[in-house]
C-alpha cells in the first residue's frame, strides 16, 4: 500500500495534501498498488472527500488529544499505520506539518527520506524521488535503500486530479496522551493570506523598491490579481522592516508559483535559486542589463514605480483575479 | 544546562552549481565553504542562553578535515568544546542523524540546537530525525525560543503564520532566520579558539536511507520576450500575454 497523510482544515481535505494523494494514486496504478490516505484529529469529518481524489481506504484517528497537532502523537500514528498495513511508500505534501511529522516517522521507520520533491515515479517496485538541491540550483535523483520509503511533495507542482477510489472507511485507535510536546496556540499572520510556498502567483520586490513603504504599490497589484507579496534578501535585510518570512531566496522561501512576478529585483545567484522553478516569470526593472531579464519569460525595462500601479489599473479594468 | 550545536558545512549561497564527473556530486573546485546559515542562528541561540543563565555548549560537525573550519569559528563565538565526527556530513540525512544520535546518546544534553535545514541539501530532516532517534521532542523552524525548568516554548513558523509550541526538555530545536542575529567573533574569541583542541572521533557505521543517483543542472530557460511601448503599453501587453500566450489568468 502508498499511504498518504492529509491535512484538514476547516473540515476540508487542504489542496497541497490532495496533490500528494493524487500522485500516491498514479504511483498506485502505475504498480498495482492500493492507497491509503491518513487522517488524524479531534475530527475527521470531510474525510471521506479523499475518496475523490483516489483513496482505496482511508484511516481516520479522532481524539480529543489530537486536536492540536504533536510531532511524537502524530509520528507514531504514521509509523503504527504503515506497519499495521503494511506500506512500502509513506507520502504527505512538504507543508509546515508534513516536513515536521514525516522525518520523524522516517527515522521510527528506519527509512530513507526525500524532502519537497518535484517528481515521483516507481522504479522496479521502489520510489525513485526527484527534488531540487540548493534551493532548485540542481535536481537531486534520490533512491531508497530502506524497506519504508518516505517523501514530502512540493505544493502546487503535482495536479491534484479527481480519480473515484473505493473509500472504504477504517478507524485507527488514537496514540495514548502525555506527548512530549504539542502546538498550543496559532498564531495567524494578518490577512491570512496563503504562504508564499503553497502561492499561485506571487508579486516581489527588491533594492529597488527603495523603501518598505512602497511594498504597497506590491500589495495593491498582487489583490487585484490574487497573488501573495514576497521579497528579496536584499530587500529583506535592508531593515526595511520587512519581515523574513516574505524573503524568497536559498535562505528564505523556495517557491513554483504558476506566475512570478520581480519588480525592481536585479536577479542575484542566491534570489533566483529561490524562484526559478516559477513557471513564468515576468521582470520588471530600470537596468536592462539586470540578470533577471535572462530569466524571464516577460521583461518590462522601465520604472516599477510607473510600471506597477498601470498594471493594477489594467488588471482591475480586464477583470483579472475575479474569476 | 548542557547543550549540544550541530553545525553543517555547506557551498556558500552564492555559489554555481557545477556536477562532478561522476554524474552525480557537487564538483568541488571553485567551491567556498561556509557554516550553514541557519545554524548560526542555532549557535547564536546556545551562545545567549549560555550568557542568560549558563550552560555548556558543545559544537559539533560530522565531516572531513575541512569541517574543522566550522568548528574553530564556533570556538570562537563562545562553544566551550568542539568535536568532529569523521565521516559523511554532505550525505543522507538519516545517516547523519544516526551519526549524531550515538554520539550524543546518554550525554546529558538538556538542549539540541541545529539549523531547520542545512543549505544545499535542503532535506530540514536531520534535526526531527535526531529527535526521534534519541526519543526526545523536537520543535522545527523556530523564530523564538524560551526555556523554563524543564520545559519549552518555541514559536515556530507556519504557512502564513506561526504557531507555539511548548514540551519538556531534553529537545532537539531547529533554528530559523529571525530566532537572533548572530555575532561576529570577537579578536580575544578567535584568539582564545586557537588554544582549544577539537575532539576527533570516527563517527559511528550507519546505514542509509537514502541516496543521490544523479544530479543535474534545471533546463535552461527560453529566451523571454521584453515589451514595448509606455508604462501603460507594457502593462496592457503584459496582461494579455499573460491571459493569451501563457493562460495564467
Amino acid at each position: 500500500m502508498i499511504l498518504v497523510f492529509c491535512e484538514l482544515k476547516d473540515g476540508q481535505i487542504r489542496k497541497p495534501s490532495t496533490e500528494a494523494l493524487s500522485e500516491g494514486r498514479r504511483l498506485a496504478d502505475a504498480s498495482g498498488k492500493k492507497v491509503g490516505a491518513l487522517f488524524a484529529g479531534a475530527s475527521c469529518a470531510g474525510a471521506a472527500e479523499a475518496a475523490k481524489f483516489g483513496a482505496d481506504v482511508i484511516l481516520t484517528a479522532e481524539a480529543p488529544t489530537l486536536a492540536s497537532y504533536s510531532s511524537d502523537a502524530f509520528a507514531t500514528l504514521l509509523a503504527d499505520a504503515v506497519k499495521a498495513k503494511g506500506a512500502t511508500v509513506l507520502l504527505a505534501a512538504a507543508t509546515a506539518v508534513g516536513k515536521d511529522v514525516l522525518p520523524r516517522a522516517a527515522a521510527r521507520l528506519g527509512a530513507g527520506y526525500a524532502s519537497d520533491v518535484t517528481g515521483l515515479a516507481m522504479v522496479d517496485g521502489k520510489l525513485q524521488a526527484v527534488r531540487p538541491v540548493y534551493a532548485g540550483k540542481a535536481f537531486a535523483t534520490t533512491t531508497f535503500s530502506s524497506a519504508v520509503q518516505t517523501a514530502t511533495t512540493r505544493p502546487n507542482v503535482f495536479p491534484a486530479a479527481e480519480k473515484a477510489g473505493a473509500g472504504a472507511v477504517e478507524v485507527l485507535a488514537a496514540p495514548a496522551g502525555d506527548f512530549k510536546s504539542v502546538v498550543k496556540e496559532i498564531l495567524a499572520k494578518a490577512g491570512g493570506k496563503v504562504d508564499l510556498s503553497e502561492a499561485n502567483v506571487i508579486v516581489s520586490g527588491g533594492r529597488g523598491m527603495k523603501d518598505g513603504a512602497n511594498f504597497k504599490i506590491l500589495e495593491e497589484l498582487a489583490d487585484a490579481i490574487g497573488g501573495v507579496v514576497g521579497a528579496s534578501r536584499a530587500a529583506v535585510d535592508a531593515g526595511w522592516g520587512l519581515p523574513h518570512s516574505m524573503q524568497v531566496g536559498q535562505t528564505g522561501k523556495v517557491v513554483s508559483p504558476t506566475l512570478y512576478i520581480a519588480c525592481g529585483i536585479s536577479g542575484a545567484i542566491q534570489h533566483i535559486a529561490g524562484m526559478s522553478g516559477s513557471k513564468y516569470i515576468v521582470a520588471i526593472n530600470k537596468d536592462p542589463e539586470a540578470p533577471i531579464f535572462k530569466l524571464a519569460n516577460y521583461g518590462i525595462v522601465g520604472d516599477l514605480f510607473e510600471v506597477v500601479p498601470e498594471l493594477t489599473k489594467a488588471a482591475k479594468a480586464m477583470g483579472i483575479g475575479k474569476n | 544546562m548542557k547543550i549540544l550545536v550541530a553545525l553543517k558545512q555547506v557551498p556558500d549561497t552564492e555559489t554555481k552549481i557545477k556536477v562532478a564527473a561522476d554524474g552525480k556530486s557537487l564538483d568541488p573546485a571553485d567551491v567556498k565553504w561556509i557554516t550553514s546559515p541557519y545554524d548560526e542562528y542555532a549557535l547564536e541561540e546556545a551562545i545567549r542562553i549560555k550568557e542568560g543563565k549558563g550552560a555548556e555548549v558543545v559544537a559539533l560537525s560530522v565531516g572531513g578535515d575541512t569541517a574543522k573550519d566550522v568548528l574553530k569559528n564556533a570556538l570562537a563565538l563562545g562553544a566551550d568544546t568542539a568535536v568532529l565526527l569523521k565521516g559523511d556530513g554532505q550525505g543522507d540525512a538519516f545517516a547523519v542523524a544516526q551519526m549524531i544520535a550515538a554520539y550524543a546518546k546518554d550525554k546529558g544534553f538538556d538542549l539540541i540546537l541545529c539549523g531547520n535545514k542545512g543549505l544545499g541539501g535542503d532535506n530540514a530532516a536531520m534535526g526531527p530525525m535526531l529527535a526521534e532517534l534519541l526519543g526526545v521532542a523536537q520543535a522545527n523552524v523556530v523564530v523564538k525560543l524560551e526555556l523554563g525548568e524543564g520545559t519549552f516554548k518555541a514559536e515556530r513558523e507556519i504557512e502564513a503564520g506561526s504557531e507555539v509550541v511548548e514540551g519538556a526538555l531534553p529537545a532537539v530545536i531547529t533554528a530559523q532566520k529571525g530566532l537572533n542575529e548572530p555575532r561576529y567573533a570577537s579578536l580575544k574569541g578567535i584568539m582564545a579558539a586557537k588554544k582549544k583542541t577539537i575532539e576527533e572521533l570516527d563517527a559511528s557505521a550507519v546505514t542509509a536511507g537514502a541516496q543521490v543517483s544523479a544530479l543535474a543542472l534545471p533546463p535552461e530557460r527560453p529566451a523571454g520576450r521584453l515589451l514595448d511601448g509606455d508604462a501603460s503599453a507594457q502593462a496592457q501587453a503584459l496582461l494579455q500575454a499573460l491571459k493569451d500566450e501563457a493562460k495564467v489568468f
